[in-house]
């Protein structure tokens, strides 16, 4: 039987597979019945790798009957942000660009967790190179919200977000550049984390602004997080800024609770555009904490106001060089007809293969790193990032954890902001400051709106102490005791 | 005040085609999204030292060890158009008269 399966915990699943209780192709199944219940309405995947997924199913329960030392990680159903590469699985970045792009080499987070056991069930939804905050930037299609099928799931992780929240992945990769983990994690009513910058390899994750981008984890439990990031966590002699740091146990000390831990409250959590409803579940959360016996202090970070302004010249620079290697001429989409020159060549190649959101940063990006401008925008945008990073160092000599709403509203209409996107990039208020300081942040269901929308609360703390992250997210997660299951799973196995 | 851009420059620079309405709208977004973005040039930061990444790290350095390559058919699998082990585009120099 597969009931009921695609709602358990990646550590209800591995105590169950470890008992002999079930087997990886139980799971499996119960993962793709549920992908077949619901996709046609969410529409988080862009590649289903069915026949892969069988394939080593199968390997697993022959592994695992031999009764040898299993990860936890093992037999789990994971879908995978369609930015990170798949050796022989197409990988499109949500891009017209890359739609039949086949990578030769599997990005090092896929490798590891594939290593460990994981089962990949296919690729997921994302706006075009991870560049958005509603996924409605996919070349492809739109994901809908499972709790609200109106509204987006967030972005740039969107797909990764909806099919963990709709049982259809019991865990999923994301990357968060300026809270694309964090964000789509709060409008689907799942766990997000964002470990600190360097933590985990970026070899293989395609490049948007290599300075912010962080791989992270998508998971319907905190201790599933803390799971997936002792897998994923680590050096890599492929990736120059991973950290060459011993990898603590996150486990450990999961269940110490928060008592004496000193919380800060960011200043600004409950300002202007932050929604009623938002603001209502992230003060009882706080309060919560209080309850459990963390000491609570309000705390400013004087620089934040000026994040957003920096972040959207620091990415979008360092996404027009990124971006520069679409030329048409080794992998991807190249312009069909004859060209008098290479140069023509690219010049249609990009202009037909980049989307809107991706040309309006890559042309945001040439203009501020472009001759004249580069000391007022790009240059000045760094100074206040170390600003930025001087404010959360000030803040971590008083607090141990920093806690604000993880996104201003809940999940918004499909279509609402879409040619707005001065007021989509306001949606990230919260969660770019800590890409910026390259701190790990994590983002926690903490309730619902009038509308019955998810609201997270998102907390932070100082670079590596992903312990700390863990703990006070695990010790708030058991004590609000929330039962997030969307509506769209009403009446599903 | 939005921020003035000459976008068919950028436009040249990123080497983007775009079309007469991409052109128009793009002038009007930019010149938002870059007059809330040059609220940066408010902080006084002139003595601050700039931050290109977050972690700071100095030249990184491995040994210098032979390992397989990618073998030529796999490199060549993605390529728009080939030309026996070479990556085939259009011409990229004058030919002279």
């Amino acid at each position: 039987m597969t009931d009921g399966l695609s709602d358990l915990s990646g550590a209800e699943l591995s105590a169950k597979l470890a008992a002999g209780e079930t087997s990886a192709n139980e799971v499996l199944a119960a993962a793709q019945a549920r992908i077949d219940a619901v996709e046609d309405r969410v529409g988080a995947f862009l590649t289903r790798t069915d026949q892969l997924a069988a394939e080593r199913a199968e390997e697993l329960d022959a592994y695992l009957s031999t009764g040898a030392p299993q990860s936890p990680v093992a037999g789990i159903p994971i879908a995978l942000k369609d930015v990170l590469t798949t050796n022989g699985v197409r990988t499109t970045c949500g891009s017209k660009i890359l739609e039949t792009y086949v990578p030769p080499y599997d990005a090092t987070a896929w490798a590891r967790l594939a290593g460990a056991g994981a089962v990949l069930v296919g690729k997921t939804n994302c706006d075009e190179f991870a560049m958005g905050s509603s996924n409605e930037n996919s070349a492809f299609a739109p994901v809908h919200n499972p709790w609200d099928l109106d509204r987006v799931p967030g972005g740039s992780s969107g797909g990764s977000a909806a099919a963990v929240a709709a049982g259809e992945a019991v865990w999923a990769i994301g990357t968060d550049t300026g809270g694309s983990v964090r964000q789509p994690a709060s409008l689907c009513g799942v766990v997000g984390l964002k470990p600190t910058y360097g933590r985990i390899s970026r070899y293989g994750l395609i490049a948007f602004a290599s300075s912010l981008d962080t791989v992270g984890t998508f998971t319907r439990t905190v201790r599933d997080a803390a799971s997936m990031l002792q897998v994923l966590a680590g050096h890599d002699p492929r990736d120059a800024t991973s950290l060459d740091v011993p990898v603590p146990s996150y486990a450990d000390g999961l269940d110490r609770g928060v008592a004496g831990l000193r919380i800060g409250v960011i200043s600004e959590a409950f300002g202007e555009g932050v929604a009623p409803g938002v603001a209502a579940s992230v003060r009882a959360a706080i309060d919560r904490l209080e309850g459990l016996g963390a000491s609570i202090g309000e705390v400013d970070l004087p620089h934040a106001a000026y994040a957003l302004s920096a972040y959207y010249l620091i990415a979008p620079s360092e996404c027009s060089s990124n971006l520069a290697r679409y030329d048409g001429v080794r992998y991807g989409y190249r312009a069909p007809g004859e060209h008098a020159d290479s140069i023509e060549m690219m010049f249609a190649t990009r202009g037909q293969g980049f989307g809107p959101e991706v040309k309006r940063r890559i042309m945001l990006g040439t203009y501020a790193l472009s001759a004249g401008y580069y000391e007022a925008y790009y240059g000045q945008a760094q100074k206040v990032r170390t600003l930025v990073i001087r404010d959360y160092e000030a803040a971590f000599e008083r607090f141990d954890v920093l806690v604000s709403p993880t996104s201003p509203t809940t999940a918004f209409r499909i279509g609402e902001k879409a040619d707005d996107p001065m007021a989509m990039y306001l949606n990230d208020i919260f969660t770019i400051p800590a890409n910026l300081a390259g701190v790990p942040a994590i983002s926690v269901p903490c309730g619902l709106d009038d509308a019955g929308l998810p609201v997270g609360v998102q907390l932070a703390a100082p670079a590596l102490d992903e312990p700390t992250l863990l703990r006070a997210a695990h010790a708030l997660e058991s004590a609000l005791a929330l039962d997030l299951r969307p509506p769209i799973l009403d009446g599903a196995a | 005040m939005p921020v003035e851009i000459d976008i068919e420059h950028v436009a040249k620079l990123a080497r983007l085609d775009l079309t007469e309405e991409e052109t128009e709208h793009l002038r009007a977004q930019l010149g938002q999204i870059l007059e809330h973005a040059a609220r940066v040039g408010e902080v006084a930061a002139a003595d601050v030292e700039p931050t290109a990444s977050p972690i700071p790290r100095a030249n990184v350095y491995r040994d210098d060890m032979p390992e397989p390559s990618l073998p030529v058919d796999e490199a060549l699998r993605n390529a728009p158009e080939r030309d026996g082990d070479r990556f085939r585009v259009p011409r990229i120099a004058e030919t002279g008269a």
